[in-house]
């Protein structure tokens, strides 16, 4: 007991001693020093990447992926996967433009005109709904997350396109007579030179980084995504939590929805597909692991900008869209190379210093039967 | 104690030797420097408690694991197990305690797993539904060979675990506690079988916690206590009460039961209780079953594996539904409140397996420390990070973890240290009744005796304790009383004066004949 205690002693004591180990500060600052590349390469290559106009345009672009990514966040820290938010995105601009037409109450025989704050409003509750079936499904029901976020993907996307018969909704700006001008304030208004849609995501990624680290619900959705039964036994009420993130993700979704139909001016049913793809991929080029329980707002505001600020550089230069989506593919597969090269590192320290010696748990550690692990071979 | 050497049987019998087995996990020895011989077409049977290194010596006499230092010798020449497979290729089989078989696969392809019976263009399926066929009639179980393993008993799983060692024609076959979910005839088979095995000159090692039962099949006893071999005997010259003797050894002491304060009222109350077992099978584990635990009182529940401790644990602490009676928490009734609820009022658990159901991995010391008692820190909305850290601080120091601070990753501590951050997880909510699963487990014996008297602290100061356990000592050191389980019953209670015979007896683990 006691010489483990002690080599173990030494071991942490000197971990921190180590000083500067170039290595490591690339691996756990990897997306921070992917951005400055980019930014450095792409400024290099293009007159017109280094400007505050550009980084402007390009941060609106991010914006969208950025607010996908946080709530994208929430649930992948929880274990799980939402495929569902490019749809619920689609759905919610949707039904934003559809609101904006006026509302047709045909049996009192007038028409409602709600203001732009009602739509936000509706629309955000509709990401809610959209949200809480996800986690109903996969708290209560016990589907697995990605086939529930599937199967709900597909159905969102059919409504939007069920409600426009396919078309798009392109008067958005409302009439002064009517009350119910403004909406193109998300897409195009600026606040002290900052387009709105980067506000919405850095106050919706302040309220994140609150969350996670400061409040109770932070607390236990990182404890119950890195070991549900051992949260669950410590009293966190680990459905509730479940159910939470994918409400705030369609949350997230719906936000994303309302700035982007501003941003084109126009809300069609097929806007955001596949944008819950870009919105994983941020997460996880930010570090956060698929396992649950590891990743924080920081690193995904960082995969957002990396993914975005490179595709974006990638049009900038000129070259082909064809291109750009292998350049990007390939920046994730890296991404979750590292992610690997991290975390085995990390799992590997303790057994080092001295792993468990009972019977028992090396039971536990090793595949339970020889001849299994041949069949896998 | 002595080196085992001078105490092992000659060498000319022996088929498979381990000579001077040293086996080291980071500083701490599992095995001692064992020799360890299987005698050629005998049974070889090796006792010992948990965590005395058994299953360790199995896995390397197995090519599971390989030693850090020792040589191991077949047929008199030294060899290397480079994997399972190299070893089960020269004739060595293992079956083991953990059932290893693929619940939707059928009997004959786990039988036949990962050495599938080949035709030139396929699986010779024919041949393996025979060969199933006939070492089920073998093993006089009527299991057709189709059927899904998920669709057997228990007991009958471990049947095909056994078929498939057999399957493979070994010289040397190792069973690791093969009997633990057999019914009687069942095991009265498989000892035909083994009488029927060594006949034909396969060798057999056996390792089972129901003395009586082995002593009854082997032909050489090897006691393993603490990575060393302490004694080596013919069956024939000893008797149950030599195994338990050189078993247990002399008594490392875990302390005493505290002595210097008053019961106080009922704290616990189980009333009553019956589980069903959580795979379906719709067999009670626990079988109306009723205890009180007073304020201050430990109480140590005893039994086999399955005997049922784990699953009225769990279903007291509301991580099991129950499916008859209730459990009472200072008069008031809980058995409808959530954990959360429970834990609020004051009834906690430690599980047993501490990796899986206890520690979040990916979080800090402090924060695994502090998981049960976010309330206690909340500010309104948000928790306080001062607050936080004098509670994780006070907590450190109250459980005594060895640990660089409340910042390390909880996987850089060792074993005993992650159960007291366990343990002390549920003492900061306060509780007034702590249920542990087996708190010793995988422990050494250092941390083991720190975690009890951690509780008889507790005790005390007014907690009801409630353990359970596998290995008679730790009953007869804190507790003030021992209620030894079998089949979802209590089966004897004793006080705190009992005797490990008595123990051993009341849970089914060495029946006087």
């Amino acid at each position: 007991m006691t010489d483990v205690s002690q080599a173990r002693k030494q071991s942490s004591a000197s971990a921190p001693g180590q000083g500067f180990d170039l290595a490591k500060l690339l691996l756990e600052g990897r997306a921070f020093f992917a951005l400055i590349v980019i930014i450095v390469v792409f400024s290099i290559l293009s007159p017109y990447y280094l400007s505050v106009a550009n980084f402007l345009t390009m941060a609106s672009h991010v914006a969208i992926f950025g607010i996908l990514a946080v709530g994208m966040l929430l649930v992948i820290l929880n274990g799980g996967i939402d495929l569902s938010v490019g749809s619920t995105l689609g759905l919610a601009g949707v039904v934003a433009g559809f609101l904006m037409q006026g509302v047709t109450l045909t049996w009192l025989g007038i028409v409602l005109y709600p203001p732009v704050w009602v739509v936000a409003v509706i629309a955000c509750m509709l990401g809610a709904g959209v949200g809480l079936i996800n986690g109903v499904l996969i708290a209560r029901f016990k589907v697995p997350a990605f086939v529930a976020t599937l199967g709900v993907m597909y159905m969102a996307r059919g409504l939007a396109l069920l409600m426009t018969s396919g078309l798009t909704y392109n008067n958005l700006g409302g009439k002064p007579e009517l009350g119910n001008t403004g909406f193109d304030a998300l897409g195009f208004n600026r606040l002290f030179g900052v387009p709105t849609g980067v506000v919405v995501l850095v106050v919706i990624a302040l309220l994140g980084s609150i969350v996670l680290n400061r409040t109770a619900f932070g607390r236990w959705l990182y404890a119950s995504g890195g070991n549900e039964r051992a949260a669950e036994l410590s009293g966190v009420p680990v459905k509730r939590v479940q159910v939470s993130v994918y409400v705030l993700s369609g949350i997230c979704a719906a936000i994303a929805g309302l700035i982007l139909s501003s941003q084109l001016t126009s809300a069609g049913p097929t806007a955001g597909t596949t944008y819950e793809l870009t919105a994983i991929a941020a997460v996880v080029i930010g570090g956060a692991a698929l396992t649950g329980g590891r990743g924080n707002i920081r690193g995904t505001l960082l995969g957002a900008f990396v993914i975005g600020f490179l595709s974006d550089g990638l049009v900038i230069i000129g070259i082909s869209s064809y291109w750009q989506t292998v350049f990007t593919g390939a920046v994730i597969v890296l991404a979750v190379l590292l992610n690997a090269v991290q975390y085995r590192r990390r799992s590997k320290l303790p057994a080092s210093t001295g792993g468990q010696p009972t019977s028992q748990q090396r039971g536990k550690a090793e595949p339970a039967n020889p001849a299994q692990g041949k069949t896998a071979r | 104690m002595k080196p085992a050497a001078d105490t092992a049987p000659a060498n000319g019998d022996a088929v498979l030797s381990a000579r001077n087995i040293v086996m080291s996990y980071g500083g701490v020895h599992a095995l001692k420097g064992v020799n360890f011989d299987i005698h050629r077409g005998k049974v070889t049977t090796l006792f010992g408690e948990n965590g005395a290194g058994k299953s360790t010596l199995m896995k390397i006499l197995s090519g599971v694991v390989t030693p850090t230092s020792g040589d191991i010798v077949l047929d008199g020449n030294l060899v290397t197990f480079s994997s399972s497979s190299d070893a089960r290729d020269r004739g060595i089989s293992i079956i083991h305690q953990e059932l290893s078989l693929a619940p939707n696969l059928s009997v004959r392809d786990n039988i036949f797993m990962g050495r599938e019976l080949r035709t030139r263009t396929g699986l010779d399926f024919a041949e393996e539904s025979r060969q199933a066929r006939a070492l089920m009639a073998d093993l006089e179980e009527d299991i057709d060979p189709m059927t899904l393993v998920e669709d057997l008993r228990l007991g009958q799983q471990q049947i095909v675990e056994i078929a498939r060692a057999l399957s493979v024609d070994s010289r040397i076959l190792i069973m690791d506690e093969p009997t633990s979910a057999l019914s009687a005839t069942e095991v009265e088979v498989l000892f035909k079988v083994i009488r029927d095995l060594t006949s034909r000159g396969v060798s057999i090692v056996y390792i089972s916690h129901h003395l009586e039962e082995a002593l009854q099949i082997t032909d050489y006893a090897v006691v393993l206590r603490d990575g060393a071999i302490t004694a080596t005997a013919e069956a024939r010259d000893i008797d149950l009460e030599w195994i338990v003797r050189n078993m247990v050894g002399e008594n490392f002491d875990l302390g005493s039961p505290p002595t210097d304060h008053e019961f106080g009222e009922v704290a616990l109350s189980i009333e009553d209780v019956s589980v069903i077992d959580a795979s379906g099978s719709g067999y009670s584990v626990v079988d109306h079953l009723s205890l009180d635990v007073r304020a201050g009182e430990i109480v140590c529940i005893y039994g086999l594996m399955g005997a049922g401790r784990t699953e009225l644990l769990e279903a007291v602490a509301g991580r099991m539904p129950m499916a008859g009676g209730r459990a009472l928490l200072e008069g008031e009734d809980v058995s409808r409140l959530s954990i959360a609820q429970r834990i609020a009022k004051g009834l906690v658990l430690v599980p047993e397996d501490r990796q899986r159901d206890g520690l979040v991995q990916t979080m800090t010391v402090g924060r695994n420390l502090s998981l049960a008692s976010i309330e206690a820190f909340a500010k309104g909305l948000f928790l306080s990070r001062s607050r936080e850290r004098e509670l994780v601080e006070d907590s450190i120091r109250k459980v005594t973890v060895k640990t660089a601070g409340g910042n390390a990753m909880i996987g850089s501590l060792s074993g005993g240290n992650q159960q007291k951050v366990v343990i002390g997880k549920m003492l900061t909510t306060n509780p007034k009744v702590i249920l542990l699963d087996e708190p010793s487990r995988g422990i050494d014996v250092g941390a083991k005796a720190e975690v009890f008297r951690l509780l008889s602290e507790r005790a005390a100061q007014g907690l009801a304790v409630v353990f359970s356990t596998s290995e008679v000592n730790e009953c007869l050191s804190i507790a003030h009383r021992i209620v030894v389980m079998r089949r979802g019953r209590i089966s004897a209670e004793f006080g705190a004066s009992a005797t490990k015979e008595q123990i051993m007896a009341a849970s089914g683990e060495a029946v006087v004949a």
